[in-house]
């Protein structure tokens, strides 16, 4: 089996667990600065259904492709520590505000300097948006097929790849040929843990941005070690076009944003006595709503 | 053309209900536009399909029927909806927020180049002013749905790049009949026309669909459990209320992942939407994921130990209490006042 080279597309988001208004901005759009980030969960899913294939198919290449802000860094590097080969970040602001329909077209414009690749694989969704939107609209504009909310890779050959998807209300297997993009389901292995010694290697990697307000001591392990380097990417580096990128290539705007509160009614509380529940249950039999 | 255009799912011959629902709800935006509701349908064996579509009041049907286009399959799927897209240009076009949905709406949006936005719960006819264009836009579709775990509802809108796009959740939109006899024009696709060898290129080898005997969805009254119901036994319990009550049982997301309960009993945001007439929360805490799919319920009973779990906030009745007894005793005191 010839070695493959895998794409992981990777996003840093927000942990929307803990999220409160505050987090907005004015124009609706998410404020990242206010909130604490993560690797995607449905990324690092990715990622492992990459490494796992290079653990099948000896010399495949694992490159792991983050577009953001210039914290999101930490993407590539925690790729690394689990077991990525390589890792490129997509940032400039001027990609900021960015929706499904721009994010896709950026990402894509960066894979295909990439190019050529066998397989490119992202999380079925990120839980900032959870929108599902990315992987398909970038499968589109590379003109190539897309097998969504993968499980599990049953067999690599080499021409095509087949994966058991994991539908609303059963699974399917299917076969692709190469290249393909697939996202990959919650529901498949999760992503093994950091790998010590690539933590010592790599928890010096710096992006051009970080190395200018590093010190002398990291500027020369750098030179001395190219590799540490992680490259970014600006519009000009991905030959972009300014009308098809950030807010100004995103057709969805929001207009308004609301924040959920649960409304407090008036609820009766009650005891496990026999008479609460029995009261309660001779109201609901009287107001028919058991009857 | 002005229109709503709604993209239906069909397997077997029978329409998928989310298709339907959609039906209901591209019509309720057609009747406030004051335009037609058209619709797609690709399939096999699709003869006599417009009659479970038009009487939802659809003015057009384009039906695409060949046997290589079930099941589901993104590129041949693909390929009609842009070509019909294209050619018709609607305002609006509606897909289910379903695994077929979120498949095919993206990669559409993405040859259209226009906005789409995922899971929407509300849709709605509104105005907006661009600022930096001095400009009013008129009759645009709100694209409302939860972001960010649930916390909040945006408001998703698109001016400049139609068709306005929108991905809809199951169960949210209500299901009503237009007309039984509605009059339909039907139009056939030339398939090969349009669809290449090479969009068949990915092969389904083999496929498991469970046909669900469970319909949550219509069960007027709900019993679900959480975490805290303990084990499978103890559901049993839920089991035997709801079926006193006429209802169905359902889960959480927790539950559901400790094996208490089948997962197409799941409700919540990664399960079923559901909105019964009576709701009895047991042992449930009240995670976002999880009131997302129920609180919509016209009653709801929490039965709960603790009595700060966030679910009390939505409830009509919170029952302070150990489930174990609780729910015997509503069986019991049932049985003594129902006539």
């Amino acid at each position: 089996m010839r070695p493959l080279k895998i794409i992981v597309l990777a996003k840093q988001v927000p942990d929307t667990r803990n999220v409160g208004p505050d987090a907005m901005k004015p124009d609706g759009t998410v404020n990242r600065g206010k909130l604490s980030t993560i690797f995607n969960p449905d990324d690092l899913h990715a990622l492992e259904l990459a490494l796992n294939i290079k653990d099948r198919v000896a010399g495949s290449e694992v490159i792991v492709l983050t577009m953001g802000p210039k914290r999101a860094a930490d993407i590539i590097r925690e790729g690394y520590y689990r077991g990525a080969d390589n890792g490129i970040m997509i940032s400039d602001k001027r990609f900021g505000g960015a929706d499904t329909l721009a994010t896709s077209y950026t990402l894509v414009k960066g894979i295909n300097k990439l190019a050529p690749f066998d397989l490119i694989l992202g999380g079925r969704q990120a839980i900032d948006g959870d929108t599902a939107q990315v992987g398909p609209q970038c499968a589109d504009k590379l003109k190539i097929p897309q097998v969504t909310y993968v499980e599990e890779i049953l067999e690599i050959r080499d021409k095509e790849i087949i994966a058991k998807r994991r539908l609303e209300k059963g699974v399917e297997t299917v076969s692709s040929t190469f290249p393909c993009l697939m996202t990959v389901h919650g529901s498949s292995p999760d992503c093994r843990s950091r790998h010590a010694k690539k933590v010592m290697k790599y928890k010096y990697a710096r992006t051009e941005t970080e190395l200018r307000s590093a010190d002398e001591m990291l500027i020369s392990l750098h030179q001395k070690r190219p590799h540490l380097t992680i490259p970014e990417w600006s519009v000009e580096d991905i030959n972009a076009d300014m009308d098809k990128i950030g807010l100004s290539g995103s057709p969805t705007k929001v207009k308004s944003v609301e924040s959920v509160v649960l409304t407090s009614s008036e609820a009766k509380i009650l005891s496990d006595s026999d008479v609460d529940i029995e009261n309660m249950i001779k109201e609901l039999i009287e107001h028919h709503t058991i009857g | 053309m002005k229109s709503v255009f709604v993209y239906c799912e069909v397997e077997n011959k029978k329409v998928a209900e989310i298709s339907q629902e959609l039906l209901s709800a591209g019509k309720r935006l057609a009747q406030k536009l004051g335009c037609p509701l058209e619709a797609m349908v690709f399939g096999s064996k699709l003869k006599d399909i417009s009659k479970q579509i038009a009487p939802y009041g659809v003015d057009k049907l384009y039906v695409a029927d060949d046997e290589r286009l079930e099941p589901y399959r993104t590129l041949p799927h693909a390929a009609l909806a842009t070509e019909i897209l294209k050619k018709q240009n609607p305002q609006i076009v509606l897909f289910g927020a379903t695994s077929v949905g979120r498949d095919l709406a993206p990669r559409i949006a993405s040859v259209l180049n226009c906005g789409l936005t995922a899971d929407c719960t509300i849709l709605d006819i509104g105005d907006h002013f661009v600022k930096k264009e001095k400009k009013e836009y008129k009759d645009l579709l709100y694209a409302i749905r939860p972001a960010f775990g649930g916390s909040i509802m945006a408001n998703i809108i698109n001016w400049d790049m139609h068709p306005q796009m929108a991905t809809v959740r199951e169960g949210v939109m209500k299901k009503e009949i237009f007309d039984a006899d509605y009059s339909t024009e039907i139009i056939n696709i030339d398939v090969n026309s349009i669809v290449k060898d090479e969009d068949f290129i990915v092969k389904i080898i083999e496929r498991h669909i469970e046909e669900s005997d469970v319909n949550l969805k219509e069960a007027p009254i709900i019993v679900a459990g959480g975490y805290g119901v303990g084990s499978k036994e103890n559901f049993q319990h839920l089991k035997d209320l709801a079926d006193l009550l006429g209802g169905e049982v359902g889960g959480s997301r927790a539950a559901v992942d400790a094996g208490f309960i089948d997962h197409n009993r799941q409700i919540g945001q990664t399960g079923t939407t559901v909105r019964p007439k009576l709701y009895i929360a047991a042992g449930i805490s009240g995670a976002i994921q999880h009131t997302a799919g129920m609180q919509d319920a016209s009653m709801i009973i929490s039965i709960n130990n603790d009595p700060d779990a966030p679910i009390n906030k939505l409830a009509d009745y919170v029952i302070e209490g150990d489930l174990g007894e609780v729910v015997p005793k509503m069986i019991k005191y049932y049985k003594k006042n129902a006539k």
